[in-house]
């Protein structure tokens, strides 16, 4: 999996393009039990509608519907494979979506990007990169800054203001490649800190970070819930979950459950996810087929 | 050294090589560095070698044709900036194709140029320098030129600093924040284009591309950030032609290569003094 993933973010400009313009794509899919917009309140932070996401016509993602409840921290929680990270990509038009809609506060995503932050898997930088920390950091304010004006003064101490949030503030000059895996994690979540978004979206910001990072992580993540952001966060530790996320997102090519994590968080719902992986994706790409050659509906 | 200074003094034609020079420092500092970090020199190279195509062709016209207005380095201008949106499409488009694409421009705009110069009269004997560097020939004419696209060049570096930036560092972040990605890949491509012809007019096209790469390189083993990089590539990088013109000047050697010999020098120094500290520490 990491292998594809890396592959894709390491993929040279145009190149998730090419996939889709020369891939088919299937026609917009109507399915049983159809979500209409009307259930999607119109201000969720994230409002996602039956959308369908395939890597050259294999359904990665199928039908997903969900929307963010504002204000939540949301564990997006499935085992390897599962599309989770697709299902950030797609959201924020990384990849491209064979049908569905998404919104951010009821605008796509292309008029809400100040609003939106996003914190990648450590895979797709090349950490050779002639930049300090802080440089890294600064990228995330050059929304706010103007791509034309030059960074002042204030806009330097919020960069540093979000390094000492997740306590790297001595290391700020310091070059990336010079950093430890767990501390060039926390700079890329500085910088989605510094960009001062209202929706976050994170892809396992707590894999390889030891102990005291992953508490000072989730501490970070409770102060963006408790402002009043919506946060949502691939996790793999089932364990913290409970402890970490008040929503849960069970995640396996479809929604398997949502919803709060006291109620959706059940050994059933697990078993779903994680146990039938194979016949979810059998079903889904079964399905496919029939639409894609069938007549037009 | 002392002498080299004097001489620089008397002689009009070594002021014109060393404005010359000076003047594609300061692109080869700024431009040098986006190509390094991007890791797209390979890509200039294929750029450099269509160069000549289009100085052959150019030349052509204006002996055979009597088109007086368009110059070698207009024509080089042209065939460059034709040849990085040529590659900067495929590269786009069809990514597995890519080094297909550039190793055939690299021949057929050698030998598209080796052709029009054959056929060309009086124009064989100039070969030479196109391939190898001629700034001791420099014309102010031609130093005029070379400070039009200079300025071009540094102002377009400079003033889409954060978004080249972006996209060097981390396209998909750069995508996420609403830049052009393929726009400014391409632009990038086409400032490496004008670079080379500007570089091509000091140590020639085979040459081009070590005088781009190497500064850059250099200056990336001990500088932070990037606009450090740029700022010391193009102090290296008048370092290396300076001492390659007094050199040259003083044993009396083509100037083109023994620039090219002090990059290559510089560079491996620094690599083995480093590999030297390295062992120490070790
Ligand atoms: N660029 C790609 N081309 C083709 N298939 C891909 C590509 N990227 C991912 N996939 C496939 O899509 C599926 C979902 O991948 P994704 O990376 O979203 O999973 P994930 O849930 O994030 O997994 P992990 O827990 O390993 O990070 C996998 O089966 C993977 O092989
Ligand atoms: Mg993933």
């Amino acid at each position: 999996m990491r292998r594809w993933f890396s592959h894709t973010s390491a993929a040279p400009p145009g190149c998730v393009e090419g996939t889709a313009a020369g891939g088919r794509r299937p026609r917009a899919v109507a399915t049983v039990g159809l979500a209409t917009g009307a259930e999607h309140p119109r201000e969720a932070p994230l409002s996602i509608h039956d959308m369908t996401v395939a890597y050259q016509q294999r359904p990665v993602l199928w039908d997903v519907d969900y929307d963010a409840p504002e204000g939540s921290l949301v564990g997006i929680v499935g085992p390897n494979g599962a599309g989770k990270s697709t299902l950030l990509k797609a959201v924020l038009d990384l990849v491209p979506k064979a049908s569905g809609r998404v919104m951010f506060y009821g605008q796509p995503y292309r008029r809400q990007r100040a609003l939106v932050g996003y914190v990648p898997q450590r895979e797709s930088i090349d950490w050779d990169f002639p930049v300090s920390a802080l440089d890294v950091v600064l990228m995330g304010r050059y929304g706010r800054i103007g791509w034309f004006r030059p960074v002042t003064r204030a806009h330097r101490l919020a960069a540093l203001d979000a390094l000492a949030r997740v306590g790297l503030a001595d290391l700020a000059r310091r070059q990336i490649s010079q950093l430890s895996g767990g501390q060039q994690q926390r700079v890329f979540l500085a910088r989605a800190l510094a960009q001062e978004a209202r929706v976050y979206l994170m892809d396992e910001p707590l894999a390889s970070v030891d102990a005291t990072t992953e508490r000072t992580i989730i501490a970070i993540l409770r102060e963006l819930r408790d402002e009043g952001r919506t946060v949502l966060v691939v996790h793999h530790d089932l364990q913290t979950v409970p402890e970490y996320f008040d929503h849960v997102l069970l995640l396996n090519t479809r929604v398997v459950a949502h919803g709060p994590t006291a109620r959706t968080f059940t050994a059933e719902n697990l078993r779903k996810t994680y146990g039938g992986r194979l016949t979810l994706l059998e079903e889904a790409a079964h399905a496919l087929a029939q639409r894609g050659g069938g007549a037009p509906a | 050294m002392f002498e080299f200074i004097e001489n620089v003094a008397r002689y009009p034609f070594l002021q014109h090589a060393v404005a010359a020079g000076l003047l594609a420092s300061v692109a080869c500092g700024v431009v040098g560095t986006y190509v390094v970090v991007r890791r797209i020199t390979y890509i200039a190279g294929g750029i450099a070698h269509c160069v000549l195509g289009g100085i052959g062709i150019a030349r052509y016209l204006n002996i055979e044709h009597g088109w007086t207005w368009l110059t070698p380095l207009g024509g080089a201008t042209v065939a460059a900036i034709i040849a990085a949106l040529l590659i900067g499409w495929v590269s786009l488009r069809a990514k597995e194709r890519e080094d297909t694409i550039i190793s055939a421009l690299y021949a057929v705009g050698m030998a598209t140029g080796v052709l029009f110069i054959q056929i060309t009269t009086g124009m064989a004997t100039d070969l030479q320098s196109y391939l190898f560097g001629n700034i001791l020939l420099v014309t102010p004419q031609q130093i005029w030129m070379i400070g039009v696209l200079n300025a071009v060049i540094v102002g377009a570096g400079l003033l889409f600093y954060k978004q080249l930036l972006a996209v060097c560092f981390d396209e998909e972040f750069a995508r996420l924040r609403g830049v052009p990605v393929e726009l400014f890949y391409l632009l990038l491509l086409c400032l490496a284009a004008l670079t080379v012809v500007l570089l091509s007019s000091v140590v020639g096209i085979i040459l081009v591309i070590a005088l781009l790469s190497l500064p850059a390189a250099v200056a990336g083993f001990f500088c932070r950030s990037l606009w450090q990089m740029m700022i010391s590539a193009t102090l290296l990088c008048t370092l290396f032609v300076i001492g390659g013109l007094w050199t040259g000047y003083s044993l009396n050697l083509l100037a083109g290569p023994t620039i090219i010999v002090w990059a290559g020098g510089s560079y491996l120094l620094v690599t083995a003094a480093r590999a030297a500290g390295r062992l120490r520490r070790a």
